[in-house]
C-alpha cells in the first residue's frame, strides 16, 4: 500500500469512526469529537490527494464487496485534484463546525451524516469503475440530502428545498446511470481501463448519448441552467458548514464527471459535445450572476454564484474540447477550468462560513435587514471581504488569475479551429466579460450593503462574533485562499500536467514561480508582483499623506444628514434598491415582479393612505420550464390514481389483461 | 449642435473684464487657501433674492470662478458658507450643523441685509434671528438683495485674487 | 526589466500625478470659454489641492476602516497603472503586471474601493452612488474587458508592450475595422468610467442627479484631495491608454534622455488633444437619464463584441 493508498484508508476509517461518535457520544461532546475526527479525515484526504497528483498513483480492486461489478479504487492525478479539494474544505468545514454545529444542527442524525458525506464524496472520486461510482453518487447524494433537511422541523421551506433537490438530483441520477450502462454496455466490465479501450470502438451515435446522458447528469449536480433549479434553494437552507461542503466540494464533482467521462474515459470525441458544453456554462455563468445580482437573501446570491462559476468552469472544458486539436491552447483552458474550480472551492468556503457566522450572529441571512457588521464582527467581516474580493475577478484576487488563464486561452483559440470555434469564442468571451462585471456589481452589494453601513435590524445591531473554531476555520480558508490569489503557479504546474495527461500533451504553462508565463502562447502575469506593488503603493502613500501632507488632527464629526436628521437605518441604501437599477437594465431577462397598491383615504380619493410596494426576481427558467412540467406531471398523476381504486379484483384484471397485451404484441412481432 | 456653435462664436466672451481688487482686509483664516475657495450656500430663511444674485455671480457676466471660487455640493467639501436670509427657527439647527460639517479651518460669509440684521423680518415671529446669532460670521455682504459684484468681491477676500 | 522599464517607471507616475490636475484644469477652462467666462486657470485644479491638503481630515461617525482607507486604494491602483502602462516608455519596469487585464481590473478594483466607501457612510446618498456607480461599472468593465480582448486576438498577447509596439511596427494595423470598433467602444466606456457627461455630470450640485459626486459626499480635507485627484489621475490614465493603443507614435522606445523626454511630450500633446475633444464634446451635451445610460453602454458593448468578431473573422 502505497502513501496515497495509506492516507485514502486513514481518511475513511476516520470517516466512519467520526459517524460512530456522532451516532454515539452525548450531546455536549458530540460537535466536538465528530468536528475534530471529521477534520483529520478531510486533513487526510488532502494528504491522500496531494500525493497521487504528485504522481502515487493507487489501485485496489475488492471484488466481494459490491455484487455483480466490485468495487475497484484507482486514485489517478486527476481524482486527486478532486480528492484533495473535497479533503480541504471538509477540514476546514468541520472545523467550523465545532462551534457552529453545537448550536444549530448537533441532532444525531446530522452529525452522524456529516462524515458520511465527506467519506461518501471522497469515494466518487477514487472509484475505478462505473458500479462503485454510481453506488458512491447515490450514496453521496442521500447523505447530502439529510444534511439538507437538518433544519426541515423549523422551517417549511427547508422541506421544500429537500423535495426539489431529492427530485433533480434523482432525475439527474438516472441520467447518469443511463449513460453510463450504455457505455459499459459497449466495453467488456466496467473498470475504466476497459471503458477506456471500448471508447475507440464506440459508433458516435452511441458515444454521443453517453455523452450527452451524463453531460446532462453531471451538470446538474453542478447547478448548470437549467438544471440549477435546486441549488439556490438547497445550498441555502442546509446548515452554513454544510452549504460550504456542498457549494464548494460537491459540485465540483459534477466537473469531475464531466472531465472524466468527457477527456477521459471518451478521450475527447465530437466537436459539438464541447460546443453544447461551452453553450450551457456560458448561459450557466450569467444567468447565474444575474440572479446573484438580484437576490437578497446572503446565502441564495452565493448559490447563484456557484452555478455561475461553474458556468465559468465549464466554458473552459468547452474550449478546451473545442480546440483539441491545438494541444497548447486545449491544455490551458483546461487548466484554467482546473484552477477556477478550485479557486471557486477556496472562495466559496470563505463566503458560506462567513454567511454562517452572520446568520448566526445576527440572526438573519437577509441583506436588507443586515449592516453594520464590521464593528462588532471583525474577522467575519474582513473574512467575507476578502472572499467578496476573491469572487469578483479583482486584483489581488483568486478568481482574477483563473479568469485570466481562461480569456487567455480564448484569445489564443485559433481560427484554425473551424468555423464553430470562430463563432463560439466571441460569444464565450463576451459571457466571461459580462459575468466578471455584474459579479463585481454583486458582491459589492453583497459586502457593502451586508456588512458595512449601519445596521438595519435589530439583530443586526446586537450581532455577536462567532467562537474561536469558527473564526479560526475561517481564518485558515482565507490564508488558502490568499496564497491561491498571489501564488497560483504552486497549484498552476499540477494542474499543467493534469491537463496535460488527460489531454495527452505538453504542459501549457512553465511557472518560475512569481510569473505564470504560458509555453507555446505569449502571455505572462505575477499575480504575487501585482499584489506586491499594488499594496507598496498604498503604504507608500498613506506614509506620504499622513507624515507629510496632512497638517491636522482628524476630527470625529456627526455624518452629514444635510442639516436635519438624525439618519435612520431606513433611509439606508438597501439590498433591492441597490440592486434596483441593474434589475431594471436586465428587465427582460430577469423579469421581476413588481406591484404597488395604492390604498386610498376613505374620505377622498386624492388623499393616500398606504402604498405597498413588492418586488420580486422570480426564476425565470424554473417558471417557464418546470411550472408546466410539474403541472403535467401532476395531471398524469390524477389519471393514475383513479385507475388505482383498491379493488384487489381490478388489480387482478390489470394484470391480466397486461399479459394479454404483451402476448400479442410478441404474436404480432414475432 | 451647429446652431449652438454659431452662437458660441457670436457671444465670443460673455464676462466682463475684471474689476481692481477688492479692499478692505481679508479673514485671518483664508491665508493659507491661496486661490482656492470652495463654497457651500446655506439658504437659512431668505426670499431667494439673495439666491438670484448669488447666482448672477457665478454666472458667466461676473464669473467669480475666475478668482478660485467654486459652489460645491456638501459642507465636507467646503471652505466658506455662504447664508442668505434671517435665521429661522427651522434652520437654527440644520445651520449649526452645516457649520460643524466644514473642515476647518472655515470661514462664514452673511450674505444680504436679512443675514445681517433680519433686514424686512426683524422680529418676525418666526427669526430666531441675524446669522452671527447662531453661527460666528467672519464677513459680512449688505444690500437687499446685494449685487453681485459685492458678492463677488467678498468672495475674492477669500480667495485672493 | 529594462533601463527604458526603469526609467518609464520612474517619469510616468510623476507625470501622471502632476499633470493629471492640469488636465482636468484645462478641460474646465475650455469649458469655460465656450460659455462664455474667463475661467479659473488651468493651475486651479492643483490650487484646490494643495488647499484641501492642509484642511482638517474628519472621521464621520459610524464609518470604518473601509471608508478611511478607499482614497488611498484609489489612487495607489492608479498609480500602480501609470507605473507599468507603456504611457510615455515602451517598456514596463514589471513587463508581468504590464497586461491589460490586469490594468482594466486594477482601475475597475479602485471603483469598487469608492462604491463600498460610499456604501459604508450608511447615508442614503453614498448608497445610491455606490449603486448607480456599480450598475455602470458592471456595463462597462465587460465592454473594457472585450475591447481588450479584440485589441490582443490580432497580436496573440494581452501585454501592453506587446500591443504598443506591434502597433508601431505594423501601422495598418491601428485602422483594421477591428481596431476602430474597439476605439469607439473604448471612448464611450472611458467617458462613462471617468464620470464626464452625458453619463456623469462632473460639475453637478444635485444630489439626485449624482453618480461619482454622491460617493465622496463624506469625504474631506485630505482624503478629498486624495478623491479629486485619483480622478484626474483616472482621467489621464484612461485617455493616455486610449492614445497609446491607436495611435503609439511618439512614445519611447530607447532610453535616451531625449527619447523619453520626447516621450513625455507626445504623451501630453495626444493627453491633450483627446483631453480638449472631450471637453468641446461636453459643452454640446446634456446628461442622460440614468436609465438611458445602459442603452449607451449595451450599444457599446456590442461595437466590442462587433470587434472581437471582426479581428477573428478577419485574422
Ligand atoms: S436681503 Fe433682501 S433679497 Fe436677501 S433674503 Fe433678505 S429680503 Fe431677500
Amino acid at each position: 500500500m502505497n502513501p496515497t493508498g495509506l492516507a485514502l484508508g486513514v481518511a475513511l476509517v476516520l470517516g466512519v469512526f467520526a459517524a460512530v461518535l456522532g451516532a454515539a457520544t452525548r450531546k455536549h461532546l458530540r460537535a466536538r469529537a465528530v468536528g475534530a475526527v471529521t477534520a483529520l479525515c478531510g486533513a487526510a484526504g488532502t494528504i491522500a490527494g496531494i500525493s497521487a497528483m504528485c504522481g502515487t498513483r493507487y489501485y485496489a480492486a475488492f471484488p466481494a464487496l459490491l455484487p455483480l461489478s466490485g468495487v475497484t479504487i484507482t486514485v489517478d492525478s486527476t481524482s486527486g485534484l478532486f480528492l484533495a479539494v473535497t479533503g480541504a474544505v471538509a477540514f476546514v468545514s468541520a472545523v467550523y463546525g465545532v462551534g457552529y454545529a453545537r448550536a444549530d444542527a448537533n441532532g444525531r442524525l446530522p452529525q452522524a451524516v456529516f462524515p458520511l458525506f465527506v467519506i461518501t464524496m471522497m469515494l466518487v472520486v477514487s472509484a475505478g469503475n462505473v458500479g462503485a461510482l454510481l453506488v458512491c453518487w447515490e450514496l453521496m447524494a442521500l447523505c447530502s440530502l439529510v444534511l439538507v433537511l437538518t433544519e426541515h422541523h423549523r422551517r417549511p421551506e427547508v422541506a421544500r428545498a429537500g423535495r426539489w433537490y431529492a427530485v433533480m438530483t434523482h432525475l439527474g441520477f438516472v441520467a447518469i446511470l443511463a449513460g453510463l450502462l450504455v457505455f459499459t454496455a459497449a466495453a467488456d466490465d466496467d473498470t475504466f481501463p476497459a471503458l477506456r479501450v471500448a471508447a475507440h470502438h464506440l459508433s458516435p451515435t452511441t458515444a454521443s448519448v453517453v455523452f450527452v446522458a451524463t453531460l446532462l447528469g453531471f451538470g446538474s449536480k453542478a447547478g448548470v441552467v437549467p438544471l440549477h433549479v435546486w441549488l439556490p434553494r438547497a445550498h441555502p437552507e442546509a446548515p452554513s458548514h454544510v452549504s460550504a461542503l456542498m457549494s464548494a466540494a460537491m459540485v465540483n464533482l459534477g466537473v469531475y464527471g464531466i472531465v472524466r467521462v468527457g477527456f477521459d474515459l471518451l478521450g475527447g470525441g465530437q466537436r459539438w459535445w464541447w460546443l453544447l458544453t461551452l453553450a450551457l456554462g456560458g448561459i450557466s455563468a450569467v444567468y447565474g450572476i444575474l440572479h446573484a445580482a438580484m437576490s437578497t437573501d446572503l446565502k441564495r446570491l452565493l448559490g447563484y454564484s456557484t452555478t455561475e462559476n461553474m458556468g465559468l468552469v465549464l466554458i473552459g472544458l468547452g474550449a478546451a474540447g473545442l480546440v483539441a486539436d491545438d494541444p497548447v491552447v486545449a491544455g490551458l483552458a483546461l487548466a484554467a477550468a482546473l484552477l477556477h474550480m478550485v479557486n471557486h472551492a477556496a472562495f466559496k468556503t470563505v463566503l458560506f462560513l462567513a454567511a454562517g457566522s452572520v446568520q448566526r450572529g445576527a440572526g438573519s441571512r437577509d441583506l436588507d435587514a443586515l449592516g453594520g457588521l464590521s464593528g462588532p464582527m471583525p474577522f467575519t467581516t474582513a473574512a467575507f471581504g476578502l472572499g467578496a474580493l476573491a469572487a469578483s475577478a479583482l486584483p489581488p484576487g483568486t478568481a482574477f488569475v483563473s479568469e485570466w488563464l481562461l480569456l487567455q486561452a480564448l484569445i489564443h483559440a485559433r481560427p484554425s479551429a473551424g468555423a464553430a470555434a470562430v463563432v463560439m469564442m466571441p460569444i464565450a468571451v463576451a459571457a466571461v466579460a459580462l459575468t466578471a462585471g455584474l459579479a463585481v456589481a454583486t458582491f459589492v452589494k453583497a459586502f457593502g450593503v451586508g456588512f458595512l453601513g449601519r445596521p438595519r435590524s435589530a439583530g443586526a445591531a446586537a450581532a455577536r462574533e462567532s467562537p474561536a473554531s469558527m473564526t479560526a476555520a475561517l481564518g485558515i480558508a482565507v490564508a488558502v485562499c490568499a496564497v491561491l490569489a498571489v501564488l497560483p503557479t504552486i497549484l498552476l504546474s499540477q494542474l499543467g500536467s493534469l491537463a496535460s495527461g488527460l489531454l495527452r500533451t505538453g504542459s501549457p504553462a512553465a511557472m518560475d514561480g512569481i510569473v505564470v508565463r504560458l509555453v507555446g502562447v505569449s502571455g505572462a502575469l505575477s499575480p504575487l508582483m501585482l499584489a506586491v506593488v499594488s499594496v507598496g503603493a498604498a503604504l507608500g502613500l498613506v506614509a506620504v499623506v499622513r507624515l507629510v501632507l496632512t497638517r491636522q488632527a482628524r476630527r470625529a464629526a456627526r455624518l452629514w444628514d444635510c442639516g436635519a436628521g438624525p439618519l435612520s437605518a431606513r433611509m439606508e441604501y438597501t439590498a433591492t434598491s441597490f440592486a434596483e437599477p441593474l434589475q431594471r437594465v436586465f428587465d427582460d431577462v430577469v423579469q421581476p415582479e413588481t406591484d404597488v397598491d395604492v390604498t386610498h383615504a376613505r374620505e377622498s380619493a386624492y388623499l393616500v393612505e398606504a402604498i405597498e410596494f413588492r418586488n420580486r426576481v422570480l426564476d425565470r427558467i424554473e417558471r417557464w420550464l418546470y411550472t408546466p412540467l410539474l403541472r403535467a406531471v401532476s395531471v398524469w398523476a390524477a389519471a393514475a390514481r383513479r385507475l388505482a381504486t383498491g379493488s384487489v379484483h381490478r388489480y387482478l384484471g390489470y394484470g391480466f389483461y397486461t399479459l394479454c397485451g404483451l402476448l400479442i404484441l410478441l404474436a404480432v412481432t414475432r | 449642435m451647429l446652431r449652438l456653435w454659431r452662437r458660441i462664436w457670436r457671444i465670443g466672451r460673455a464676462a466682463e473684464p475684471a474689476p481692481a481688487g477688492p479692499v478692505g482686509d481679508r479673514p485671518a483664516v483664508a491665508a493659507g487657501w491661496r486661490g482656492s475657495v470652495q463654497v457651500r450656500h446655506v439658504d437659512a430663511g431668505s426670499c431667494n433674492g439673495c439666491e438670484i444674485e448669488i447666482a448672477a455671480a457665478f454666472g458667466p457676466v461676473y464669473d467669480a470662478e475666475r478668482y478660485g471660487a467654486r459652489l460645491v455640493a456638501s459642507p465636507r467639501h467646503a471652505d466658506a458658507l455662504l447664508v442668505t436670509g434671517p435665521v429661522t427657527r427651522n434652520m437654527a439647527e440644520p445651520l449649526r450643523r452645516t457649520h460643524d460639517a466644514v473642515p476647518s479651518p472655515r470661514v462664514v460669509v452673511a450674505v444680504g441685509d436679512c443675514a445681517r440684521d433680519c433686514g424686512v423680518f426683524a422680529s418676525a415671529y418666526g427669526v430666531v434671528g441675524p446669522v452671527r446669532d447662531v453661527i460666528p460670521v467672519d464677513l459680512e455682504v449688505a444690500g437687499c438683495p446685494p449685487r453681485p459684484e459685492a458678492i463677488t468681491e467678498a468672495l475674492r477676500k477669500l480667495t485672493g485674487r | 526589466m529594462s533601463a527604458l522599464g526603469i526609467v518609464g517607471g520612474v517619469v510616468q507616475p510623476l507625470a501622471v500625478v502632476a499633470g493629471s490636475p492640469v488636465l482636468v484644469g484645462m478641460m474646465r477652462q475650455v469649458r469655460a470659454r465656450l460659455e462664455g467666462r474667463a475661467g479659473p486657470g488651468i493651475a486651479q485644479p492643483w490650487r484646490d489641492l494643495r488647499k484641501l491638503f492642509g484642511k482638517e481630515p474628519i472621521a464621520p461617525r459610524g464609518t470604518g476602516v473601509v471608508f478611511r482607507a478607499a482614497p488611498y486604494a484609489l489612487v495607489a491602483t492608479t498609480l500602480v497603472v501609470s507605473f507599468v502602462a507603456p504611457l510615455a516608455t515602451v517598456d514596463s519596469p514589471l513587463d508581468p503586471v504590464a497586461d491589460l487585464f490586469a490594468v482594466v481590473a486594477l482601475l475597475t478594483a479602485g471603483t469598487v474601493a469608492l462604491a463600498l466607501a460610499g456604501l459604508d457612510t450608511g447615508t442614503a446618498f453614498g448608497g445610491m452612488g455606490a449603486s448607480r456607480e456599480m450598475t455602470i461599472v458592471a456595463l462597462v468593465e465587460p465592454t473594457l474587458l472585450v475591447a481588450v480582448f479584440a485589441l490582443s486576438v490580432p497580436v496573440g498577447s494581452t501585454n501592453l508592450a506587446a500591443i504598443v509596439s506591434s502597433t508601431l511596427r505594423d501601422p495598418a494595423r491601428a485602422i483594421s475595422p477591428a481596431s476602430l470598433l474597439a476605439a469607439v467602444a473604448l471612448v464611450i466606456v472611458i467617458v462613462a468610467e471617468t464620470g464626464r457627461l452625458p453619463v456623469d455630470n462632473p460639475s453637478t450640485h444635485l444630489e439626485l442627479t449624482m453618480v461619482h459626486e454622491a460617493m465622496v459626499l463624506e469625504y474631506a480635507g485630505p482624503d478629498l484631495a486624495l478623491v479629486e485627484l485619483a480622478s484626474a489621475m483616472r482621467l489621464g490614465v484612461f485617455l493616455a491608454l486610449l492614445a497609446n493603443l491607436f495611435v503609439p507614435w511618439g512614445i519611447a522606445t530607447t532610453a535616451g534622455p531625449f527619447a523619453v523626454l520626447g516621450g513625455v511630450l507626445a504623451l501630453a500633446v495626444k493627453v491633450v488633444v483627446l483631453g480638449l475633444a472631450l471637453a468641446v464634446g461636453e459643452v454640446f451635451l446634456a446628461k442622460l437619464r440614468l436609465f438611458r445610460v445602459p442603452e449607451l453602454l449595451a450599444g457599446s458593448f456590442l461595437l466590442a463584441l462587433l470587434a472581437v468578431a471582426a479581428s477573428f473573422f478577419l485574422a
